[in-house]
C-alpha cells in the first residue's frame, strides 16, 4: 500500500499545484508538462545518437507523444499568452516532427530496399523515356555510320580520341587494338573509363535533364554517333564480329547505364515541361526522386563496367568469351530490371 | 534559448504544415551557415582521404623496399599488388565520397556532422515524410554541383593558362554555387530536385511559469504583504504585445528594468509606485493582465497591443 500512498501523494501534490494556479492556461500547462518532458527526453536521446538505449516503450510512445504535443500546441496558441511556453512547444514539436517524419531506414536499410526491388521498380517507372532513349541511341549509331560511310572525314569529328584507329588504317593495326593488350596497364584503363567520357556523359545526361530537358537527347545522339563511326571502320576492315565482342564485354553494361541515365534526365525534363496538374517544383521533385534512384544504380553500373573494361577484357582475349560475358551481363540486367518484382514497396506506401 | 527568443530575419521565416495539419514556423538556414556546414564536411572528407592515402602509400613504400627501389619496373606479383592498392584507393574514395553524406543524412539525426555543428537539418519542403529518395537525389546532384567541376578545376591548376574546359568548369561551378542566392527559399539545385530544404533546428527550454508564484497568483507580495489588485480599467490599457514585453522583462530580471517598467505602468494607470517591491507588483500585474487577455481570447476577443481598441 505504500506504493499507492506514494503515487497518491504525488498525484495529489500535482493536483494541488494545478488547482493553485490562478490561470486556466497555467493549469493546462501543468497537467501536460510531464508528457512534454518525456517527449523532450526521448527526442534528446535520439538527437544525441542514443536511439539504441531507448526502451521499446519510449520508441512506441514517440508518435503518440508527438501528436499530444502538437495538439497541446494548437490549443495553447488559442488559449495561452505565455510566450515562453509557446516557444518551447513549437521547438519541441518541430524536433519531434524531425524524428517522426525523418528518414526511417538508415543507409543499410535503404541499400537493402534499393537492391531488393526499389531500383528495378524505379527503372520500370521511367519506361517511356527509356524507349525514347533507346530509339535515339539506335538512331545516333545509324547516323554516325551513314555519315562516315558517305564521307570518311566525318570520322574525326565524331570520334573524340585520336589514335591509330582511323580511316585508312590496315586491318592488322585495327586487329592489334582489339586483341593482345594483356600487357596494358589495367589500372589506367579502369580509372580512365570510370572517370572520363562515359561516366561523365551519364552524369551530364541526368544533370542537364533537370536544367533544360533537351540536352540529354543531343548528348545521347552525339555519343552513339561516335560508336556508329567506329562500327563502320571495323566492319569495313572485316573485323565487325571481333570489334563488337571487344565492345560488348563492358559495353552492354555501360551502354545500358547511359541509356538509363539519358532516360532519367529526360524523365525530369519532361515532368518539368509537362507538370500536369501539379506545381512545377512539385513535379520536378517527384520525378527527381525517381530519377535519383535510377542514377544511383547507374553509378554502380559504371563501376561494374569499368572493372569489366579494365580487367575482364584483358583476361579474356578471344571474341567468344567476350560475347559470353557481355551477353550474360545484359541478360542479368534485363532480368533484374524487368522480371524482378519482389517487394517493390517504398516507404511512402509503407 | 537565445535562438528561440531572438526573432530571425523576416525573410527567412517560413511556415510548414505537418501531416496533422498543424502550422509550424521554421527558419531557413542562412547561406553563411550552409557554407560553413559544407566547409566542415569537406574538411572531414579531405582529412579521411589524406589518411587513407597515406596508409596506402605506406603499403606501396613497403613494396618498394621489397623490390629494392625499382617500383617503376615492377612485374608479376608485385605489379598486381600495386594495381590492387590503386583499385582499392579508387574504390574507397568513390564509396566514401558518396557514402558520407548518405550515411549521415539517412541516419536518425538527419544531418551531416557539418550541418549538426551549425544546427541545421534537412527537411521535406511539403512538411511530410523525408524519404530516402529525397536524400539520395539531393546528394547525387551535389556530385554534379560540387565535385565534378572542382575535379575539373583542380586539373587546370598546374597549367599557366586555362583552356576552355577550365573556364567552362569555373562557370559551371559558379552557376551552381550561386544558385541559392537567386531563389527565395535558398535552395541549391539538389534541394530543388529533391523537394527538400535546409532549416534551422533550434532547441528551447521550458522556463518556470511566471504566473504561479504566491505574489503572482494571489496578488500578495511575499516581502511586504501588500496586496495588488488591479481593476478592469487599469488592466484594459495594455494588450498582448505589452504582456510579452513584460514577460521578457520579468524573465531577464534586471532591477533597473523592473523599476523602469513599474514606473511606466504606474504612470499609465495613475498609481504611485513604491520602491523595493517591483517584482511582486509586476508579477501580480502580469498575471492579472494575462488572465484578462486570455479570458478575452476564449471569447474570441483579442487585443494585439495598447493601441488596439478593446473590442
Amino acid at each position: 500500500m505504500a506504493l499507492f500512498g506514494l503515487f497518491g501523494t504525488r498525484a495529489e501534490a500535482q493536483q494541488a499545484a494545478i488547482e493553485a494556479a490562478a490561470l486556466r492556461s497555467d493549469r493546462f500547462r501543468q497537467a501536460r508538462e510531464p508528457d512534454w518532458q518525456r517527449l523532450d527526453a526521448i527526442v534528446t536521446a535520439i538527437e544525441k545518437g542514443r536511439l539504441r538505449r531507448l526502451s521499446d516503450e519510449d520508441v512506441l510512445a514517440l508518435p503518440v507523444l508527438y501528436r499530444t504535443a502538437a495538439s497541446s500546441l494548437s490549443v495553447a496558441r488559442e488559449t495561452s499568452l505565455d510566450a515562453n511556453t509557446l516557444a518551447y512547444l513549437e521547438a519541441l514539436v518541430r524536433r519531434a516532427w524531425f524524428q517522426v517524419y525523418g528518414p526511417r531506414l538508415g543507409l543499410w536499410g535503404w541499400l537493402r530496399q534499393f537492391f531488393g526491388g526499389g531500383w528495378s521498380a524505379a527503372v520500370r517507372g521511367i519506361w517511356p523515356e527509356l524507349l525514347v532513349a533507346l530509339a535515339l541511341m539506335v538512331a545516333g549509331t545509324l547516323v554516325g555510320w551513314l555519315l562516315v560511310a558517305s564521307d570518311p572525314d566525318w570520322y574525326h569529328a565524331l570520334v573524340p580520341f585520336a589514335d591509330e584507329r582511323m580511316p585508312g588504317a590496315s586491318a592488322e593495326v585495327l586487329r592489334g587494338t582489339i586483341y593482345g593488350n594483356s600487357g596494358q596497364d589495367g589500372m589506367s584503363v579502369f580509372a580512365a573509363s570510370l572517370f572520363s567520357n562515359n561516366a561523365g556523359v551519364a552524369i551530364l545526361c541526368f544533370a542537364l535533364g533537370f536544367a533544360f530537358g533537351v540536352p540529354p537527347l543531343l548528348l545521347l545522339v552525339h555519343n552513339t554517333a561516335g560508336l556508329g563511326a567506329m562500327l563502320w571502320l571495323f566492319f569495313g576492315a572485316g573485323l565487325g564480329w571481333d570489334f563488337v565482342g571487344w565492345l560488348a564485354i563492358h559495353g552492354t553494361t555501360e551502354l545500358l547505364a547511359i541509356l538509363l541515365a539519358g532516360g532519367a534526365g529526360m524523365h525530369v525534363g519532361r515532368s518539368m515541361a509537362f507538370p500536369g496538374s501539379r506545381a512545377v517544383l512539385a513535379a520536378a521533385a517527384e520525378a527527381g526522386q525517381r530519377a535519383a534512384v535510377v542514377m544511383a544504380g547507374v553509378v554502380l553500373m559504371m563501376v561494374v563496367a569499368a572493372i569489366l573494361e579494365g580487367f575482364g577484357r584483358q583476361l579474356i582475349d578471344h571474341a567468344a568469351g567476350r560475347y559470353g560475358v557481355g551477353g550474360t551481363m545484359l541478360a542479368f540486367w534485363l532480368a533484374y530490371f524487368f522480371l524482378f518484382r519482389r517487394s517493390a514497396t517504398t516507404e511512402s506506401a509503407a | 534559448m537565445s535562438s528561440a527568443t531572438l526573432p530571425p530575419r523576416k525573410d527567412r521565416r517560413r511556415t510548414l504544415v505537418t501531416p496533422e495539419g498543424l502550422a509550424l514556423p521554421v527558419t531557413l538556414a542562412s547561406r553563411g551557415s550552409r557554407f560553413g556546414a559544407i566547409a566542415v564536411d569537406l574538411v572531414v572528407l579531405i582529412l579521411v582521404i589524406v589518411v587513407t592515402t597515406l596508409v596506402l602509400a605506406l603499403g606501396a613504400a613497403g613494396l618498394d623496399r621489397v623490390l629494392g627501389g625499382q617500383i617503376d619496373q615492377a612485374k608479376g606479383g608485385a605489379k598486381q599488388a600495386l594495381e590492387f592498392l590503386a583499385v582499392l584507393w579508387f574504390a574507397v574514395m568513390f564509396l566514401f565520397r558518396h557514402g558520407y553524406f548518405l550515411y549521415f543524412e539517412l541516419g536518425p539525426r538527419g544531418a551531416t556532422p557539418g550541418k549538426r555543428a551549425l544546427g541545421l537539418r534537412v527537411a521535406a519542403r511539403d512538411g511530410g515524410q523525408l524519404r530516402s529518395e529525397m536524400i539520395l537525389a539531393r546528394n547525387l546532384v551535389r556530385d554534379i554541383e560540387l565535385f565534378l567541376p572542382l575535379t575539373m578545376l583542380l586539373g587546370q591548376l598546374d597549367q599557366t593558362e586555362w583552356d576552355p574546359v577550365g573556364w567552362a568548369a569555373a562557370g559551371w561551378f559558379l552557376l551552381f554555387a550561386l544558385f541559392p542566392v537567386f531563389n527565395r527559399d535558398r535552395l541549391r539545385a539538389g534541394d530543388l530536385i529533391a523537394g527538400t530544404w535546409v532549416i534551422e533546428a533550434p532547441r528551447a527550454s521550458l522556463a518556470a511559469a511566471l504566473s504561479t508564484g504566491v505574489s503572482a497568483a494571489q496578488g500578495t507580495s511575499a516581502a511586504t504583504g501588500a496586496e495588488y489588485r488591479f481593476g478592469e480599467a487599469e488592466l484594459a490599457v495594455y494588450g498582448e504585445y505589452e504582456l510579452q514585453t513584460l514577460e521578457r522583462v520579468l524573465r531577464e530580471d534586471r532591477p533597473e528594468a523592473l523599476a523602469a517598467v513599474q514606473e511606466a505602468i504606474c504612470r499609465k494607470i495613475g498609481w504611485h509606485p513604491g520602491a523595493g517591491d517591483e517584482r511582486a507588483f509586476l508579477e501580480a500585474y502580469y498575471t492579472q493582465l494575462r488572465a484578462r487577455l486570455e479570458t478575452g481570447m476564449r471569447l474570441g476577443k483579442r487585443k494585439a497591443d495598447k493601441h488596439a481598441a478593446s473590442s
